[in-house]
């Protein structure tokens, strides 16, 4: 099934034209705000995210960016006192209108900042959201297990001890057990939440090279509070602060300094407070 | 520098006071658990000499003044595998409804606040309702079956707190990773929770086991009987059990040896005993299978 899907996307891919491309929404995001309770955590975002860009968004601590991650994935719907206001339309149909949300969340994977390796061994992780998508062909699950692992640069540490528990791996193992996990999901949407809160920067370089090459396959929502991670990853970047989006752009004119609010250009630099 | 780091007459009177305060909780562990041996103590001391494979297995003779407990003990089995058949079931089911499903709203209020008072109910309240409901409204009769009831329905709570713990214990991320890649919260539960939450459920339910051995106003109206020359043949039968047969050979039949009733004491604590060292045990088992 993964593999399936993505030679198709691979072969859109080659018979799309890039300025096509560019030009479709995964994601349309509309005047979105979130609640926690009474008190509002992100207000009036409205941004489009195209398929396949690695969409970068970046701002200080308390700017709502894990919310905004949360409300794509509908998690809203599993809090009492989160309330979501706005549209998200994903390939064009409004999320809170989605007939079926599990089915929705398969189609996205999800990143933690800090690693969530279940309990359970490194097969199972990784074979989980196969299973629950119904697969259950040993062969069919190896053959994912194995990919999903390869890819996330994990495959070579793990390949002997696949039934070892994947929540006693280290943290950056852990870190990359958790994508490998949303890749198994073989999702359209990754979006990964300050991935690299936990990793060490060899690892981080390594998971970075992992997001260039699925670039080309999957729309990335990257979560960062690394500016220069932003700078190095993404097509576009969205700068968030105190629950608003002040600024989106692509990210190398942002870096050159063309902003359009002069928060931003400080943030970006450093010279903030 | 170094002046940080030396001690300060504060520091030596706080370590004192560390030191007094450690030797006073000690102190009082210890006449915790003074009166606690000296029960098992005498119990041994003078009932000891009861135990043999003739005690355990043989029927009451003589007007209950001699023989052995064989029918209680089996009846109070009896009793017990009844209890947990419906309050297991019923109590986890519950558990994982209000550790998973339920929404902080006033409805799982008013629920928590039910098991709480459940929980603080009398134990004579609980036999009344149990004879009144199932004994006499349900047309049960005294048997092991209203017994068995009222003892699940006094015991729930137990099972429903206990659950409830070791669900919440296994950590909201866990849950959190599942929902993200699609799972059902029922998906979720099976997959991840349960597993890791069997070991402390099961420890929670011996320890009920371990209270259930030794209740007696519950089932002195509803199923458990003075004496029966036979043992019981179903769930519709009465029973003896050991927790009445000692309160009868103790205070309700004249010419009784003094070993016997302890005899029959040292049992029903005998079988609390090994019950509670096996949650224990399990309780280390889970400790050394950490999973996280
Ligand atoms: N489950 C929740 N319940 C209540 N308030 C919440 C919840 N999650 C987040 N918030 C609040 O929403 C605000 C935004 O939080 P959010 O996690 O989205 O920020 P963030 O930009 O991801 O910050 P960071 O960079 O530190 O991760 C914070 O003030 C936080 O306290
Ligand atoms: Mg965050």
């Amino acid at each position: 099934m993964v593999g399936t899907r993505a030679a198709t996307q691979s072969q859109q891919a080659q018979t799309m034209t890039s300025s096509t491309q560019a030009h479709r929404k995964k994601l349309e995001v509309k005047d979105l705000s979130i609640r926690y309770g009474d008190f509002t955590a992100l207000s009036g975002v409205t941004l489009d995210i195209r398929e396949r860009e690695i969409f970068g968004v970046i701002g200080p601590a308390n700017s709502g960016k894990t919310s905004f991650l949360t409300a794509i994935n509908r998690m809203d719907a599993m809090s009492a006192d989160m309330h979501v206001n706005g549209q998200i339309l994903f390939d064009g149909v409004d999320a809170a209108k989605w007939r079926n949300l599990y089915s929705l969340r398969r189609r996205i994977g999800v990143v933690f900042p800090l690693p969530v390796g279940l309990p359970m061994t490194i097969y199972d992780n990784v074979a989980m959201a196969p299973r629950l998508a119904g697969i259950k062909e040993k062969a069919e699950l190896d053959l994912i297990v194995e990919r999903c692992l390869t890819r996330a640069a994990l495959w070579d540490e793990v390949k002997d001890r696949l039934t070892s528990l994947g929540s006693l791996l280290s943290g950056g193992q852990q870190q990359r057990l958790t994508i490998s996990r949303a890749l198994s999901q073989d999702p359209e949407l990754l979006m990964l939440d300050e991935f690299s809160i936990a990793v060490d920067p060899v690892t981080t370089m390594r998971i970075e090279d992992v997001l260039q090459e699925l670039r080309s396959e999957m729309t990335i929502i990257l979560v960062t509070n690394l500016v220069q991670q932003a700078h190095r990853l993404a097509d576009r970047t969205a700068f968030f602060l105190n629950g608003r989006c002040v600024e989106i752009g692509e990210t190398e004119a942002m870096f050159n300094g063309q902003v359009q609010d002069p928060m931003t250009l400080d943030y970006i630099e450093g010279r903030f407070g | 520098m170094s002046h940080i780091y030396s001690i300060t007459p504060l520091n030596e009177l706080n370590h004192r006071k560390d030191k007094l305060l450690r030797l006073l909780f000690l102190m009082m562990i210890v006449t915790l658990i003074v009166p606690v041996l000296i029960i098992l103590g005498t119990l041994i001391y003078k009932g000891g000499s009861m135990i043999s494979m003739e005690f355990l297995f043989t029927f009451p003779k003589n007007g209950m003044t001699a023989g052995g407990i064989f029918p209680a003990l089996l009846g109070t089995i009896w009793l017990v595998a009844v209890a947990l058949l419906v309050s297991v079931p019923l109590g986890v089911a519950a558990a994982i409804y209000l550790s998973e499903y339920a929404l902080d709203n006033w409805l799982t209020r008013l629920i928590n606040i039910c098991i709480i008072n459940l929980a603080g109910v009398p134990s004579i309240v609980h036999a009344l309702h149990g004879f009144g409901a199932f004994v006499i409204f349900a047309k049960m009769g005294t048997s092991i079956l209203a017994a068995g009831l009222t003892l699940a329905i006094m015991t729930m709570p137990v099972v429903i707190v206990a659950t409830k713990e070791s669900l919440q214990s296994v950590p909201h991320a866990f849950r959190v990773a599942c929902w993200n890649m699609g799972a059902t919260r029922w998906q979720t539960i099976r997959r991840v929770v349960l597993p890791n939450a069997t070991s402390g459920i099961l420890t929670g339910i011996i320890l009920e086991v371990s209270r259930t051995v030794g209740e007696t106003a519950p089932i002195m109206f509803t199923g458990a009987a003075f004496f029966l020359p036979f043992l019981p043949e179903g769930i519709f039968d009465q029973t003896m059990a050991l927790s009445l047969h000692l309160f009868v050979v103790a205070t309700q039949v004249p010419g009784v040896p003094d070993a016997l009733p302890y005899g029959v004491a040292l049992v029903l604590i005998g079988m609390v005993l090994i019950l509670n060292s096996l949650s224990i045990a399990f309780r280390i088992y889970l400790r050394n299978k950490k999973k996280w």
